[in-house]
């Protein structure tokens, strides 16, 4: 759409809907990417697209039934082709076991206001100061790998009650790997970032050359339990996996460890007796997120009917207590519990905490230091017990210091019987997780030390 | 062979690709594809035979890629109008100009024969999309109520993802293809806890998504008899022992073997994995270029083909996302690593002749990568069923369907779970056990595979979001292999592993 009037679109796809109930979503996304390796570009890419989803909803005496369609929309006729497929398919449907009254309300303020966008030109700081890196890294015989993206997505939300929702989500990440001439050696960091303005290539560079140094020295280590300090990338790996876990229907019927065998969730039961909090706020500065429901489809986690609704700050473990679960108000109703959505940013932390990861080793007699984890996957939903690596960096720790690094290792570890085994944490901080941060940019997490963390076995993988 | 969807040839595709190509030549680039999809799918899910929710999606959009001095530059937009083409053609030119600063390593593309408006449709009957919703809804209703009749089963959710892929290629040395890919996916899993009320598993159906239409669900798969034995499975594994952990001898079922087939060699033989193209991410692979024609990737019963071709595999193409025709070749001949998977850009780094045809973008949003063949294990011509295999184990493990996966970055150390297992004991099938996972070392367990079974154990396996790159992409992709027995494989208890 040359020049969208999206508020437009959402207001003429709410009027040419002729079913009993309707919401109009439209996401108008600009995005741009840089991808580098063996200290040269790699792919790149630049794109804009609007796509609109159209949910109707009709009502019968056997209750109300719901249609969800998401398309590409480049003009009127093809808005008007899609919420008439939708008003056919609603009347064809079943009714949703998840139906509720759409949200009322009025418009947010600067409802009419344009789309934010980016571009390819968000990474013109960024670029040459890669550049220079890349020059550095010959001239050391380093190599780096890596990857920048800046997406910026306005989202448009009207319900025929009434309701006007506007939301714009900038979001980026930059992570770069560097590793020696042998390729033996490997360093990892990465940062979220909102606007690219917080990016500094060059100390990113520094602090993996600083890594690297570390390595210089290699020790093998068998595989056994390590007192273990995973720093707030890691720790942002292993809970944004137990966040999304924690839906409240899946817990309700007995499926996940947030829930009991037979049936019934565990909210109310202490988790851990030490004082982490993991929980999410829509206006958590630094982690601004969608203060409202956003829902192209109804899943067990969301609901479109809950479209538009208010997301609200959430503890979901506070001090170590289950205290909430992801809710639609269907889930809600099923469970007996408060509404309370997803929200797209995750913060841990622990109670009087301070200190930064490098602080944590101080009391380290010997022990390991994390950079991230790699490859999760969910072995036991009972217990969420997880695997997976550990990648680009785990160091030896003796005395306090850094000594050298060691090989890399498979764990298997469940983050809910970590939250009740770490002796020490630091303050909570921005991080970015390498296994999830693709998907799931806004975290703030603390470092933890956990005094058995289980390393299964060696992985012979630089 | 089916006809393309005629909605997607009438868009106007040839004058599109006209408007970027001309646009792109303007700049003096050495290359330039222009690239228009339609992606359509649709997605139901079930909860407890309730329908709980139907997504349609249908995305189109194209995307222009040029080399421009030595530098890729690539561009994506959704409107369909030769005055946006050419913006993003220049958009394209823009973002190679600006990558210029980063790239001293100039790309190029090995030679490829041109296809003048070629055509393919893979191998289906039935357009699920063209399928009433009600139908299909009723059909998941059906299987879902049939296993909730069973004392066993708390809860069941079932559900079916159905894809329509439209492409349309055309490069400026004249390579223009059409083509339209089908693919579905059917799954149920069932819930249910043990006697004493203390524990809860789940069991999830073997059948494979498939590059086939909507005759795979209405007869193209044995789907009752799966259905009529997965509560007793289910009680059968609640009941189980715990596994005492330890070395034992493996019996893989082709349900379970496809996964550590796409891990350990699918992945592990992408050129631009080994070369470090994906060493921030998907990371890089053990198998390294100066290794072709001498690792020993594993026993001599390991020959390993990639394959774009095979009828109803998911990575079957007619023409790649470089113009490439689909191929077979050979990547692991009698256990020595002898090929790899490449597009032309990879095929150009290494001097080879030509490309095997694995370039693929996932939307017209995203620039192509080098992705997944069908890499599969050839079966022994002679070989025996899965009963003579497991006949041969003394003491050992027989392992049926995926679950959990898990690979390190360089494809060495692997831990995976399943579906069910059983003890063996003489030769026999004595019961499952729960709590096992196997764990190993890709060359180790490659080269303890022992025997692998006969052309009638061969099944093609998959599945349809295949991880890679960044941004990241996702890919669909069939494995083919036979039941095999690996021997000494260390097994865990997951139970023990999680402290209890």
């Amino acid at each position: 759409m040359a020049n969208p009037a999206l508020p437009e679109l959402v207001d003429r796809g709410l009027a040419a809907s002729t079913a009993d109930g309707c919401v109009i979503i439209v996401d108008h996304e600009t995005t741009a990417n840089l991808r580098w390796a063996n200290n040269t570009l790699t792919t790149n890419g630049s794109g804009r697209g609007t796509v609109v989803t159209a949910i109707s909803t009709v009502d019968s005496s056997a209750g109300t039934a719901a249609a969800s369609l998401t398309r590409t929309v480049t003009g009127l006729e093809a808005l008007g082709a899609l919420v008439s497929d939708a008003d056919a398919a609603a009347c064809e449907a079943s009714p949703a076991p998840d139906a509720n009254p759409l949200v009322t309300g009025d418009a947010d303020p600067g409802w009419d206001e344009l789309p934010e966008v980016t571009g390819i030109g968000v990474f013109e700081a960024f670029s040459p100061a890669l550049g220079d890196a890349m020059g550095r890294a010959r001239g050391s015989g380093r190599v780096l790998y890596g990857f920048v993206e800046h997406t910026c997505t306005s989202t448009y939300l009207g319900t025929s009650t009434g309701l006007r929702r506007r939301h714009v989500q900038p979001g980026g990440h930059v992570s770069i790997t560097a590793k020696d001439e042998s390729l033996t050696r490997s360093a990892w960091v990465g940062q979220s970032t909102r606007d690219f303005a917080d990016v500094d290539a060059s100390a990113l560079d520094a602090e993996l050359d600083r890594r690297l140094g570390w390595a210089e020295r290699s020790v093998s280590l068998e595989p056994g339990r390590y007192d273990t300090v995973l720093p707030p990338a890691a720790v942002a790996d292993l809970m944004i996996y137990a966040y999304w876990t924690a839906g409240a229907r899946a817990a309700h019927e007995g499926q996940t460890v947030f829930g009991r065998p037979g049936g019934g969730t565990r909210i109310g039961e202490q988790l851990s007796t030490k004082p982490v909090t993991l929980s999410s706020d829509p206006a958590s500065p630094g982690l601004e997120s969608a203060p409202f429901v956003i829902a192209r489809s109804s899943t067990a986690k969301q609901s479109v009917f809950d479209n538009g609704s208010p997301v609200g700050a959430t503890d979901w473990i506070e001090r170590g207590t289950l205290t909430n679960l992801l809710q639609t108000r269907h889930s809600a109703q099923l469970t007996g519990h408060d509404v309370t959505p997803v929200v797209d940013n995750l913060k841990v932390f622990v109670d009087d905490a301070t200190g930064s990861t490098e602080d944590l080793l101080a009391g380290i007699e010997r022990g390991l230091l994390l950079t991230c984890l790699w490859y999760i996957r969910e072995v036991d939903p009972q217990t969420l017990l997880l695997t997976g690596l550990t990648r680009d960096g785990v160091y030896l720790v003796e005395h306090g210091e850094i000594t050298g690094a060691v090989n890399n290792f498979r764990f298997n570890e469940s983050p809910i019987d970590l939250l009740g085994r770490f002796s020490h944490a630091g303050s909570s901080v921005p991080s970015f997780s390498r296994e999830w941060g693709d998907y799931f940019l806004r975290t703030a997490t603390p470092a933890l030390r956990v005094p058995d963390f289980n390393m299964s076995s060696v992985s012979q993988a630089h | 062979m089916s006809p393309v969807d005629q909605s997607f040839t009438a868009l106007p595709l040839h004058r599109l690709a006209d408007a970027a190509l001309q646009r792109a030549r303007d700049f003096g680039v050495s290359h330039a594809d222009f690239r228009l999809e339609r992606l359509r799918g649709q997605r139901l899910g079930l909860r407890d035979a309730e329908l709980e929710g139907v997504h349609d999606t249908d995305e189109v959009g194209f995307g222009v890629r040029v080399i421009l001095d030595g530098t890729w530059g690539f561009a994506s937009g959704v409107d369909l109008t030769a005055q946006e083409v050419v913006r993003v053609t220049e958009e394209a030119v823009r973002v190679a100009q600006v990558s210029a600063a980063i790239s001293p390593v100039a790309v190029e593309l090995v030679g490829e024969a041109v296809h003048a408006d070629a055509t393919w449709v893979s191998a289906y009957d039935v357009n699920p999309l063209d399928v009433p919703v009600a139908e299909k809804a009723e059909t998941l209703t059906d299987w879902s109520r049939r296993v909730l009749a069973h004392e066993v089963v708390q809860h069941v959710s079932a559900s079916l993802s159905q894809v329509v892929e439209n492409k349309f290629y055309a490069d400026l040395a004249g390579t223009v293809t059409t083509q339209q890919r089908v693919r579905l996916a059917p799954e149920l899993t069932i819930h249910g806890i043990d006697r004493s009320g203390s524990r809860f598993d789940s069991m999830t159906t073997l059948a494979p998504p498939v590059g086939r239409g909507y005759e795979y669900v209405t007869g193209g798969y044995d789907w009752d008899t799966e259905l009529a034995e997965l509560p007793d499975l289910l009680g059968q594994k609640l009941a189980a022992p715990t596994v005492e952990p330890g070395t034992y001898d493996l019996v893989v079922d082709p349900t379970n073997l496809w996964l550590t087939i796409h891990e350990s060699i699918g992945h592990a033989t992408e050129l631009d994995r080994a070369l470090g193209y994906e060493a921030n991410y998907a990371g890089t692979s053990f198998a390294t270029y100066d290794k072709l024609g001498s690792l020993r990737y594993g026993s001599e019963h390991l020959n390993i083909t990639g394959d774009r071709t095979v009828e109803h595999g998911l990575s079957t193409i007619g023409y790649d996302d470089d113009g490439v025709v689909g191929q077979q070749w050979t990547i692991v001949d009698r256990g020595t690593l002898v090929g790899y998977q490449v597009d032309r850009s990879m095929a150009a780094l290494k001097q080879m002749e030509r490309s095997n045809g694995c370039a693929y973008a996932d939307s017209p949003r995203h620039v192509p990568v080098q992705r997944m063949a069908n890499v599969s294990l050839q079966p022994d011509p002679d070989g025996p069923s899965t009963a003579g295999l497991i006949g041969d184990v003394d003491n050992g493990i027989y392992v049926v369907g995926d679950k959990s996966w898990s690979i390190d970055m360089q494809r060495f150390n692997f831990q995976f779970t399943g579906q069910r297992f059983y003890a063996i004991r003489g030769g026999e099938l004595a019961g499952q056990l729960r709590d096992v996972a196997y764990q190993a070392t890709t060359t180790d367990f490659w080269g303890s595979m022992s025997a692998v079974g006969g052309p009638q154990t061969w099944r093609l396996g998959g599945t349809f979001s295949c991880g890679k790159a960044q941004p990241g992409q996702s890919a669909p992709v069939s494995h083919g292999c036979p039941s095999a027995v690996f021997r000494g494989v260390r097994i865990l208890n997951t139970a023990t592993e999680s402290g209890r």
